[in-house]
C-alpha cells in the first residue's frame, strides 16, 4: 500500500532508539529524583541554592518532554512544516509562563507591602497537627482548616 | 499556468497531495493534543501564579511521604510517586513497541505490547487512586487543606484545590487513554487493521497515550519535586 512505503522514508532508528531513549528518560528521571532528595536536607533559609536546584529540575524536565515529543511521539522524522505547525504556536507558553509568573510575584510584593494582615498571617507559625492518625480528621469539620 | 486551471473557486484546500506526508487523522490528532496541551498548559501556569503570589506553601516531601501496606507515619517521600512514574514511562515504551509492531504487519507483538500498556495505565490509575484516597483520610480534598506550610505557618486551600484538579484531570485523560487502548487491543484482535491493511490507528492511539505520559513528566515536577 502506499501507507507503508510512505511510511518506511521517515520510520526513524527502529528499536535501537527507542531503547536509547528508555535510558536516557530513565537517567534523567533518576537525577531528578537525586535533586529532590537532596533538597530535602537543605533548610528554607538556604534560598539560593533551593533555587538553583529547582531550576535544573525544570530543564531535565524540558530535555524528558523533548525526548517524549521528538523520538516516542515520532516528531523529529516528521516533515519540518509539520514540525513548525506543532511548535511554533506552543511558543506561546513562553510569554505566558513570564507575564503570569511575574504577575503573581507582583501580587506578593503589593500584598506584602500593603495588607498587614496578608503579612502577619504568612509569619505566625501554627501549633503542628499530627496529620498521621485518620479517625481525628475524618471527625473533624472539613471547612475548618480553609483559611483564605 | 496550468496550477490555475484545477484550482478551486472556494480559497480552500481542496486536498489532492498531503502537505505533511501523514494521513489526516494524524495531522488532527496533533491539533487536539495541541489544544489539550494549552488547557493543561493554562492549569499549571495558574497553579504557578498562585504559588507565586503566595508566601508559604506546604512541603511535598512532608505531604506525599506514604506508601501503601506500609506503617503509620513513615516517612518515605518521594519513594511512591517514583514508582508511578517509572510505570508511566515504561507504558509508554510497550505503546512505542506496539506502534512499531504495527509497522511491520506483526499482529501478534501489537497485542502483546497493547496489553502490557494498558495493565501499565491500569497500574497507574490504582496508584493514583491509593494516593487520592491516603490523602482523602488525612483531611486533604477541594476545599480542604490539613498541610502546614513548610515554615510552620498556616496553608491555604489553594494547595489541595490545585493538587486534586491537575492530577485528577490528568488521572482522567489516563483513563480515557486505557479505554483507547482496550479498543485498539479488540480491533487488533479482530483483524480489523488486517483487513485495512494498515495499523495507522495504533499510531494515533499511540500519539494519546505518549502525550499523557508527557503531562505527567510535568506534573510530577511541578507538584512532587519543586
Amino acid at each position: 500500500m502506499e501507507h507503508t512505503a510512505e511510511h518506511h522514508e521517515h520510520a526513524g532508528g527502529g528499536t535501537k532508539e527507542i531503547i536509547k531513549v528508555t535510558v536516557i528518560l530513565t537517567v534523567l528521571t533518576i537525577v531528578e529524583l537525586i535533586l529532590g532528595f537532596w533538597m530535602i536536607g537543605i533548610p528554607l533559609e538556604n534560598q539560593a541554592l533551593r533555587l538553583g536546584i529547582k531550576g535544573t529540575i525544570v530543564i531535565l524536565m524540558m530535555a524528558k518532554a523533548f525526548y517524549i515529543v521528538a523520538y516516542f511521539m515520532h516528531l523529529k522524522h516528521e516533515l519540518k512544516n509539520l514540525i513548525m505547525t506543532i511548535v511554533v504556536p506552543l511558543a506561546l507558553f513562553i510569554w505566558f509562563i513570564t507575564a503570569f509568573l511575574y504577575d503573581g510575584n507582583s501580587f506578593r510584593n503589593l500584598r506584602n507591602t500593603y495588607d498587614p494582615h496578608f503579612k502577619e498571617q504568612s509569619t505566625i507559625k501554627v501549633e503542628k497537627k499530627e496529620h498521621g492518625t485518620s479517625e481525628k480528621h475524618e471527625a473533624a469539620p472539613e471547612k475548618e482548616h480553609a483559611t483564605h | 499556468m496550468a496550477t490555475t486551471a484545477t484550482a478551486t473557486t472556494t480559497k480552500l484546500w481542496g486536498g489532492g497531495k498531503s502537505p505533511f506526508n501523514v494521513e489526516y487523522g494524524k495531522v488532527m490528532m496533533w491539533y487536539f493534543l495541541m489544544s489539550d496541551a494549552f488547557t493543561f498548559g493554562a492549569f499549571l501556569i495558574s497553579y504557578g501564579t498562585i504559588r507565586f503570589s503566595t508566601n508559604g506553601w506546604p512541603d511535598p516531601n512532608e505531604v506525599f511521604r506514604s506508601f501503601p501496606f506500609a506503617p503509620e507515619g513513615v516517612h518515605a517521600p518521594l519513594v511512591f510517586v517514583s514508582i508511578m512514574t517509572f510505570i508511566l514511562i515504561i507504558s509508554s515504551v510497550t505503546m512505542v513497541l506496539a506502534v512499531q509492531a504495527g509497522h511491520n504487519m506483526d499482529k501478534k507483538r501489537v497485542v502483546k505490547n497493547l496489553i502490557w500498556t494498558i495493565i501499565g495505565g491500569a497500574a497507574f490509575l490504582g496508584c493514583q487512586a491509593w494516593e487520592w484516597n491516603h490523602l482523602h483520610h488525612e483531611g486533604a480534598w477541594w476545599g480542604s487543606n490539613p498541610f502546614l506550610n513548610h515554615d510552620g505557618t498556616a496553608s491555604s486551600t489553594n494547595f489541595t484545590n490545585y493538587f486534586f484538579t491537575i492530577t485528577g484531570f490528568h488521572g482522567f485523560h489516563v483513563f480515557s487513554g486505557v479505554i483507547i487502548n482496550i479498543i485498539m487491543l479488540i480491533m487488533t484482535l479482530t483483524d480489523k487493521f488486517e483487513q485495512r491493511g494498515h495499523y495507522l490507528m495504533i499510531e494515533k492511539a499511540g500519539l494519546y497515550w505518549h502525550f499523557v505520559d508527557l503531562v505527567w513528566v510535568f506534573v510530577f515536577t511541578c507538584f512532587y519535586l519543586i
